[in-house]
């Protein structure tokens, strides 16, 4: 797509265009909302760090660094996903079932794939925001900790990837009741399982399996090991199958807005 | 004069229920076009199924000569769509809700704050521009909505019920804005269930029923076909109608049939939809 001239005036519709396009009014949301949202995106993780990081005092751990430098990372992936997910999914809920204001978009000429990515964007800079807080104050606490482009990939990957999972349970939620159930029973268990606040290698073989099943372990081994490169080697693996999920994601998003299953 | 949507055969399915059961008809460029029918009959479907925010279980839809299932996208470029509830996002202002509009259509910062002024000026939405949305009245939401759908320059516009839940006063102002943008050559599609709208505003209508067109003509077309002059006169506690070609006949039948406390009076497009359907409209839900 190309752009175009209507009475003397140029039209922007190139993709990046697109999806900035799709991203405004969000942005212009977390504008109007912006201390409230830093407050509600730096709380739960910042009284994590409290209780577990502090408040467990359990010392050292076992690959040799102080657990306050093990569980910061474990907590920025959790924000990721919780942050990420929880803001795009509520808005597009919103936006779908109680404003309409989603159909209004869908009647206008945008491609699918720019609606997917441009509806993750809120929950990417607001992921992004929470992680990168967490991850300067962890770079002051625990002096064990490094700052990496490789964890900066890691955690905007997995800000993205979790986003557009929230795309993906707006688009399929049915009423708000069902986006609650999604969270309780899918979010919430991720959150405290996914090797955020403990090794996923100290438990038995077969619930280590059931959890490396789930995206967020991903996730956290990939974003502390590239925080804590000096103690772990960073799993490759991981950070395909994270990529993968994304994509998956992503396609299942674009199919049901295209075969208009919504 | 040229067809600006050819819809034919149009079949729209939920499951088992058939909420749109193969309607064709034409608009012609230019033209205000009604779509009457009672609650449930289809209307929203229709509008719903041209705009591709379903997708349509068979029949074709042409708008400006453009498939709306081939071409979503061309398709979408030449219609804006204003639908029965208020869709503006409520979390941002009006003019954040124009804005955002303006750019879904890819237009640059110049042209929308260009396009913006010339239709809030027209509207006299000025003052409202930086409020939140629910801070207006439903009358104004409406026209908020409209200068949104409006933005692109479509060449068609559809309207879904725009005056269902506006009292009177909000619903003659809306009225007259819907003149106005069809004398400026926007051709608009407006569905409704209020007969005095459709006769009020419209060069055609269809009366659309169970998801049927059962007539559609211009309203003096369809209320002569039926008779200009009804007579009304109650047999048994029942009313009973009988249509007439002139006020002759009419005044004939009267003297006739000795009916001397027979109302005798213009035939209304109510009078057709009842002769049509055999009920009348908004006696059900
Ligand atoms: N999403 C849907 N799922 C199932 N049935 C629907 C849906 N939308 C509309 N219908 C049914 O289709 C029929 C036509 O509805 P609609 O087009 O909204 O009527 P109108 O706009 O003329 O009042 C109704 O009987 C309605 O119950
Ligand atoms: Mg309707």
């Amino acid at each position: 797509m190309t752009e175009t001239n209507v009475n003397g005036y140029r039209r922007y519709n190139g993709f990046l265009h697109q999806v900035y396009h799709v991203a405004w009014s969000d942005m212009m949301f977390l504008k109007h909302n912006f201390w409230n949202t830093l407050v509600m995106t730096i709380m739960s993780p910042l009284l994590y760090l409290i209780a577990f990081g502090y408040g467990l005092r359990t010392g050292t751990t076992d690959i040799g660094v102080s657990y306050v430098a093990f569980v910061i990372p474990g907590i920025m992936s959790l924000s990721s996903l919780s942050s990420s997910f929880a803001s795009t999914s509520t808005r597009l809920n919103v936006q779908r079932l109680y404003y309409k204001s989603f159909d209004e978009m869908v009647m206008c000429p945008l491609s699918m794939s720019a609606i997917v990515l441009g509806k993750s964007m809120l929950g990417l800079v607001r992921g992004m925001l929470g992680c990168f807080l967490m991850y300067a104050l962890g770079l002051f606490l625990a002096p064990d900790l490094q700052l990496t482009p490789l964890a900066v990939i890691c955690v905007i990957l997995s800000c993205m990837v979790f986003s557009m999972l929230g795309v993906l349970a707006a688009l399929l939620a049915k009423s708000h009741q069902s986006m609650a159930t999604f969270n309780s029973l899918i979010i919430l268990p991720m959150t405290f399982l996914c090797g955020t606040f403990f090794s996923v290698s100290s438990l038995d073989p077969i619930f280590q399996a059931v959890l490396y099943c789930l995206p967020l372990t991903h996730a956290s081994g990939c974003i502390r090991a590239a925080c804590l490169p000096q103690v772990l080697e960073f799993p490759w693996w991981s950070l395909v199958v994270l990529v993968v999920f994304g994509i998956i994601v992503f396609l299942i998003c674009r199919h049901l807005l295209k075969t208009r299953k919504i | 004069m040229s067809e600006i949507i050819e819809i034919k055969d149009l079949v729209k399915r939920y499951g088992d229920k058939v909420a749109v059961n193969g309607i064709s008809f034409t608009v012609h460029e230019g033209e205000l076009f009604g779509f009457l029918g009672p609650n449930g009959a289809g209307k929203t479907t229709t509008v719903r199924c041209v705009s591709t925010l379903t997708n349509i279980t068979s029949g074709t839809v042409l708008v400006d000569g453009v498939d709306v299932v081939k071409d979503q996208i061309g398709a979408k470029r030449c219609m804006g769509v204003i639908q029965q509830q208020v869709s503006l996002d409520k979390d941002l202002t009006i003019r954040e809700n124009m804005i955002s509009h303006a750019m879904y259509h890819g237009m640059g910062k110049q042209e929308r704050n260009a396009r913006i002024k010339e239709l809030t000026d027209y509207f006299g939405l000025e003052e409202y521009l930086d409020k939140p949305v629910d801070s207006l009245s439903g009358g104004w939401k409406k026209r908020a909505a409209i200068v949104c759908a409006m933005l692109h320059q479509p060449k068609v516009l559809f309207l879904d019920e725009p005056t269902s839940g506006l009292d009177i006063n909000a619903r003659r102002l809306l009225w007259d804005v819907v003149k106005k943008l069809n004398q400026s050559g926007t051709t608009i599609v407006l569905t409704t269930h209020y007969i005095e709208e459709a006769q009020a505003l419209c060069d055609r209508v269809g009366i659309i029923d169970h998801g049927k067109i059962i007539a559609l003509d211009d309203p003096k077309a369809l209320i002569e076909r039926t008779g200009k002059i009804a007579v009304e006169n109650m047999v048994d506690g029942k009313t009973e109608y009988h249509y007439f070609p002139s006020m002759k006949d009419a005044q004939d039948f009267v003297a006739d049939n000795g009916l001397d406390d027979a109302t005798v009076r213009k035939t209304n497009l109510e009078d057709v939809f009842v002769e049509l359907t055999g009920k009348s409209v908004g006696d059900q839900k």
